[in-house]
């Protein structure tokens, strides 16, 4: 059989893209770092969202990072799991929003 | 979760040489990750040495009313190493004439020591600036004869530091056995009660956490600041300083880590958080840690894996401070728990 695809030991590996290419490297780090500093909203706060963001867009790296992340930083798995719906609440509202769509195709096409 | 210790389960891993052989061996042998001795050279940091001394950390007993599933010193109901009054005696002669500011006394649950009282008593009287008591807040409500530590420790004048993992129960109780935070937040209001941990009083009491699981502590002021939030609006608990403590691999967490097949992973996390920065300031170079039968250790971790301080003087008996501070200080893996991110020591972060 292949190798997976998918390899969780590839994560630590994250910080590798930048020997390939430096500058644009480094300057993603430099930004995903400050992204995640305490601000406006706190660092929790944000931890939550990278979360809900990973499930949505269904990376396996990211979901295993701030499941980590929030561990460290005494999330409850309550509020893990609450931001995980928060985001497959949006994106099953965005797949059922294009119902409107359809409502309003069915309703020209139809006499 | 288990109701024994490693050593009452006739388990390898109560063995400190196994636990040594696992931290020399496996992917630090086979050159995955590098040796902390290692480490430490390349910033000129090896042979570690002594600091001043600041710290006399005693271990009156492994004895315990709790079996944690993280516990370091593999303590418990069933073990049975307790320091003895004469081993005390050789304590306090030291204790009325160390260059040390602070005394910090931890177990086991100390307060299970029968001669714990005496001892502090007595230790009260040499004047030493800090006066540490490390006690798992539940041992107050396990029996009435220990209802009333509150008020002795006010007595004494002793700063309380307490073992709290989480401000909800179920992190709390997974870690540490059913009941213990309903147990630990009576516990709390006890001391709050005689009038620890209020915001402008002298009766200190610091909490201590540590990660229920494989996984480092989070930032120690911002868990401070959650613990302080919910503890108030839950429970009108107050308390002075939170301090983050990084799990070592040593006894039941090392078990824990193979077990749960995390320890490869931990180990990773722990050498890539590894903050050089933290190597100077970790504690065992400004502390001594002295076992229940009178010998002397780098740290309480060093302590319980059996590794005895690069001295002549290796026994309470013989205690000269500046002998003493005259050694290397004795390392292995487990060191990378106490350089991890902001460092991490019995006093919390340390960079």
């Amino acid at each position: 059989m292949a190798a997976p695809y998918y390899d969780p030991a590839d994560l630590r590996k994250f910080g590798k893209i930048t020997e390939w290419s430096e500058e644009l490297g480094e300057k993603f780090f430099d930004y995903y770092g400050k992204v995640f500093e305490e601000g406006a909203l706190s660092a929790r706060e944000k931890s939550l969202i990278a979360l809900a963001v990973a499930h949505v867009v269904k990376c396996p790296y990211c979901i295993d990072a701030y499941t980590k992340d929030g561990l460290q930083r005494g999330i409850t798995k309550e509020e893990m799991m609450e931001a995980v719906h928060a985001g497959a609440a949006i994106e099953s509202g965005a797949t059922l929003v294009h119902g409107v769509q359809m409502m309003n195709k069915y309703n020209k096409l139809s006499m | 979760m288990a109701t024994k210790s490693l050593k009452a389960r006739a388990d390898e891993l109560a063995q400190a040489n196994k636990q040594l052989d696992i931290l020399n061996g496996g992917i630090f042998e086979e050159g995955e990750l590098p040796y902390f001795k290692d480490k430490i050279a390349e910033i000129g940091h090896f042979p570690l040495r002594p600091r001043k001394l600041e710290i006399l950390q005693i271990n009156v007993g492994y004895m315990c009313n709790q079996v944690c599933e993280h516990c370091h010193v593999d303590a418990g109901p069933d073990r049975k190493e307790i320091m003895i009054r004469d081993t005390m005696e050789l304590c306090l002669e030291v204790i009325r004439n160390t260059g040390a500011h602070t005394l910090d006394l931890t177990g086991g649950a100390p307060e299970m020591n029968p001669d714990f009282r005496w001892f502090v008593e007595e230790s009260a009287k040499a004047g030493i600036k800090d006066f540490i008591v490390r006690s798992n807040l539940t041992i107050i409500r396990a029996n009435k004869k220990y209802h009333d530590l509150p008020e002795f420790f006010k007595k004494h004048n002793v700063h309380v530091v307490s073992s709290m993992p989480h401000y909800t129960r179920g992190k709390t109780d997974k870690q540490r056995g059913d009941g213990v935070f309903d147990k630990s937040i009576q516990a709390l209001k006890d001391l709050n009660a005689v009038g620890y941990g209020k915001p402008d009083s002298p009766l200190r009491l610091d909490l201590v956490y540590n990660p229920s699981g494989a996984y480092l502590p989070g930032d120690q002021a911002a868990l401070e600041r959650d613990f302080k939030a919910a503890l108030l609006q839950d429970f009108g608990i107050e308390f002075h300083s939170l301090f983050a403590i990084t799990n070592l691999p040593i006894a039941r967490f090392l078990d824990y880590l193979i077990a749960s097949e995390n320890y490869e992973d931990y180990m990773t996390a722990l050498v890539d958080a590894y903050n050089p920065a933290a190597v100077s300031q970790v504690m065992c170079t400004n502390t001594l840690s002295v076992s229940w039968d009178g010998w002397l250790y780098d740290c309480d971790f060093n302590q319980m894996l059996g590794l005895k301080v690069a001295s002549k003087v290796k026994h309470i008996k013989d205690y000269n401070e500046d002998l003493l501070q005259d050694r290397n200080i004795i390392i292995s893996q487990h060191c990378y728990g106490c350089t991890a991110g902001a460092g991490s020591s019995c006093q919390g972060t340390v960079a």
